[in-house]
């Protein structure tokens, strides 16, 4: 069984954050001391020193082992990140001024992501007019989706759960509201739902229970705030921005 | 400016520079002038502008953020002012800021000289920098609207913006040219001027880390130079270098913009960093601690600094060993920084330490700084990067690096060299007053940006999900406690030019060479050329001297 990206990324995350705040604490109380210590009040004549050739080599040798242990850990994570699983499942993602388009082997399309439980995903993600950057904040990870070329990442999915994914590479007017609703079902429901073509080609309408949503962002990768309404359209609080506020010139027809 | 201030005095070799008979009377005798001293002023002062400027554009952007959907701005406002802010800040105050005011005001005095290598070339610099500001100004009120691309211009976006992008990334085209000719001159005053007996060991450090940060300016700024008008031919021809259309690729934008803005990190924190090893001598009385270890670090971070520019594009799909080799690389550049610090707090053991307005603003600098620093290690490394990269982590990363780096050293400067500045001495009290609010409402406006980040809060937002609200409204509460702080130091600032006691040469017992000549320096700066016999930071002397007093 190989080890989960997401724990992964949160015990590499802890484990440098750990020991950046020990060493924060050791420099925060030093620097006090000394300036507490060594007031011009209680020490007025200081003492001349110019050095000292161990200690320089001491607190040069202990970062290098300290970043060397950070590095390689991190690398180990990565590695795993990189290396697709063979049976992963692809979805090919493409990302436009300002939503996603999701794309199954069966060349079905949604504006949704719907993935089956409990399985390995791979993502092909491309962009068809400017860079952006398809972020699933609950799996730890992003790529840019960048016009000419396909880049890729892996998830594992888990239980039943609704995510969303962000755009996280600035991307014009409408950045803020390129979201998209994730949903993992049960891989029996969702190989009905790939295989089930709607009359409406252009719309995939499939209502999700939401009354499952967790508010934690992070732990169980749910939102609250996306609302009925933006699960079944897969078009994340469109009506924020009203439409003459879209200002359609501000980008040349290519 | 506190020309003419003083009253008419005799013509004698004694006069300040302020006051000195020049060719040109009046506003010419500052706009014509080939002194390195009325330069820097106009620098500051430009400098000063500009920040204010880009804080206020800030403050702005704060308060949008207190609620989420629309405050008070649309989107395409929002876009504009964070572009703004960033291409402000980056260009016209914290890569000049120090190099520019401070380095220009006290590099040819630190090192005993009467003026940098080339005098003309740095008026032509500092009209550069106006051309420059000038042109960017005038960006945001012609062609298709204020530029919207983010300051790090991002093609294809920035290619397919109808906003005023050419004539704002022309702008920064010729800044460029005002780094790379300062940075020319500080590399051959450094190598020409020195005073007999100042050999380069014996140097102050702040001319160390300036020797460092003039050599990235001279090799890096060309780059972006390149990059900058490539992106105007691509807007006006279509050359495709960057298409993939026609054959170009949008990530060799990437690599470029960042093979110079990488290393310009280094531009704008090395220079701070030596003025920190200024002052935490003066105010320990004693001399630095590991003086050669500091003065190799900054060049070891100017020539690694070269080559982590890959670890802005971990998720840009670069390739895997790239990523491998320069998060590898990145690890590496973080240890230099880590070794300045380390002296800096070691210089404070068995010192004899007064905590002065400047000297506090160096403390609050090695907290802050140090969270910055750490906080990139995270981003460095390759797993957890990809979760925080583009996010409010990185964000708050770089404002603690950048603005608590830079930012807080530039105040620091500010205060330490005032009175050699001005020959005015400040309220003391007020100065501090304004470090401590500064110092809190700083970390209450970045500090819950690592934690928004962390939760997935992607940046150049204009709108949030709900659930970050608490964070941002605690932000948004922090950016009026700092700006206040702010407000408080230069209006503290202002009065003290207006009205200051005059300063005494050595106010704070400094043992380099700009304390030894007068409060302000006379127009060539020393009676006599001085000759160096000792090391920057020998207070050996300076007390006997004060014994005698």
């Amino acid at each position: 069984m190989r080890p989960n990206i997401v724990d992964q990324v949160d015990q590499t995350f802890w484990l440098i954050m750990g020991i950046s705040i020990i060493l924060l604490a050791l420099i925060t109380v030093v620097m006090i001391y000394f300036v507490y210590k060594y007031n011009r009040k209680r020490h007025p004549v200081a003492e001349n020193i110019e050095g000292n050739t161990t200690l320089e080599i001491v607190w040069t040798i202990i970062p290098v082992i300290l970043v060397l242990i950070m590095f390689f850990v991190s690398w180990a994570g990565f590695k795993n990140m990189r290396d697709v699983p063979k049976d992963a499942m692809v979805v090919s993602v493409t990302g436009q001024m300002w939503k996603w388009t999701f794309e199954y082997d069966n060349k079905k399309k949604s504006d949704t992501l719907f993935l089956p439980a409990n399985t390995n995903v791979k993502f092909d993600i491309k962009s068809i007019d400017v860079n952006h950057s398809f972020y699933l904040p609950a799996f730890r990870t992003k790529e840019d989706a960048i016009p000419g070329r396909v880049n890729h990442y892996w998830i594992r999915t888990n239980e039943p759960e609704v995510y969303y994914a962000a755009c996280a590479e600035y991307c014009g007017l409408n950045h803020s509201y390129m979201y998209a609703p994730v949903i993992v079902i049960p891989e029996k429901k969702f190989i009905e739902w790939k295989n089930y073509t709607p009359p409406d080609t252009t719309k995939s309408v499939t209502p999700v229970k939401t009354d499952s949503l967790k508010t934690d962002t992070l732990k169980t990768g749910a939102v609250n705030s996306l609302n009925k309404d933006t699960l079944k359209t897969g078009s994340v609080k469109t009506d924020t921005i009203k439409p003459n506020s879209v200002k359609q010139d501000t980008l040349k027809s290519k | 400016m506190a020309n003419g201030t003083i009253a008419a005095v005799p013509q004698t070799a004694e006069v300040n520079f302020y006051n000195v008979r020049t060719k040109h009377k009046g506003i010419l005798s500052w706009l014509l002038t080939i002194d390195h001293k009325r330069i820097g002023i106009m620098y500051l002062f430009a400098v000063v502008f500009f920040f204010l400027v880009a804080m206020t554009i800030g403050v702005f952007m704060r308060l949008e953020m207190l609620t989420p959907g629309e405050t008070f701005m649309k989107p395409q406002t929002y876009n504009s002012l964070f572009t703004l802010h960033g291409v402000i800040m980056i260009f016209l105050f914290i890569i000049p800021a120090v190099p520019a005011v401070f380095g220009n005001f006290f590099l040819p005095i630190q090192l005993g000289a009467q003026d940098v290598q080339f005098p003309k070339l740095n008026l032509l610099s500092w009209y550069l920098y106006v051309i420059g500001a000038v042109l960017a100004l005038t960006s945001l009120f012609s062609g298709g609207g204020i530029m919207d691309t983010g300051w790090t211009f991002y093609v294809p976006y920035s290619i397919r913006t109808t906003t005023n992008v050419s004539l704002s990334v022309f702008a920064a085209f010729v800044l460029g040219f005002a780094t790379i000719l300062t940075g020319l001159n500080f590399i051959t005053t450094i190598h020409r001027l020195r005073c007999p007996g100042m050999t380069w060991f014996r140097m102050p450090l702040f001319a160390w880390a300036l020797y460092a940060t003039s050599w990235i300016q001279v090799l890096a700024t060309p780059v972006i130079g390149i990059t900058l008008i490539l992106i105007i031919l691509e807007r006006a021809f279509g050359i495709g270098i960057f298409d993939p259309a026609l054959g170009g690729d949008p990530l060799l934008y990437q690599h470029m913009f960042w093979i110079y803005s990488h290393p310009a990190v280094y531009i704008m924190i090395l220079p701070a960093m030596g003025v920190v090893s200024e002052i935490i001598p003066t105010f320990s009385k004693k001399t630095i601690f590991g003086y050669v270890p500091i003065a190799i670090s900054s060049l070891a971070i100017a020539l690694v600094g070269y080559l982590v520019w890959g670890h802005h594009m971990f998720s840009s799909g670069i390739s895997d060993t790239s990523r491998v080799i320069f998060s590898l690389l990145t690890f590496f550049v973080a240890l230099p920084s880590g070794i300045k610090i380390f002296n800096w707090v070691a210089t404070l053991y068995k010192g004899s330490i007064e905590v002065t307005a400047p000297m506090l603003y160096v403390l609050l600098f090695i907290f802050i700084f140090s969270i910055g620093g750490l906080t990139g290690l995270v981003l460095g490394a390759l797993n957890t990067d990809l979760h925080l990269t583009d996010t409010y982590f990185v964000v708050a990363h770089f404002h603690y690096v950048m603005f608590g780096g830079m930012g807080i050293i530039f105040f620091a400067a500010l205060h330490y060299w005032f009175p050699k500045m001005f020959g005015k001495m400040y309220n003391e009290k007020v100065a501090k007053t304004a470090a401590v609010w500064i110092g809190i409402g700083f970390n209450m406006l970045y500090f819950p940006m690592f934690i928004m980040g962390y939760l997935g809060m992607p940046r150049r937002y204009y709108d949030y999900l709900p659930e970050f609200q608490k964070y941002h409204v605690f932000a948004t509460v922090g950016s009026w406690v700092l700006v206040s702080g702010i407000i408080i130091m230069y209006i503290n600032l202002a009065i003290a030019l207006k009205r200051g006691k005059k300063a005494p040469d050595n106010p704070w017992g400094g043992t380099t060479l700009e304390w030894k000549t007068s409060s302000p320096p006379i127009m060539e700066n020393f009676k006599e050329i001085p000759t160096v016999t000792t090391g920057p930071y020998d207070h050996s002397i300076t007390e006997s001297q004060e014994v005698k007093k």
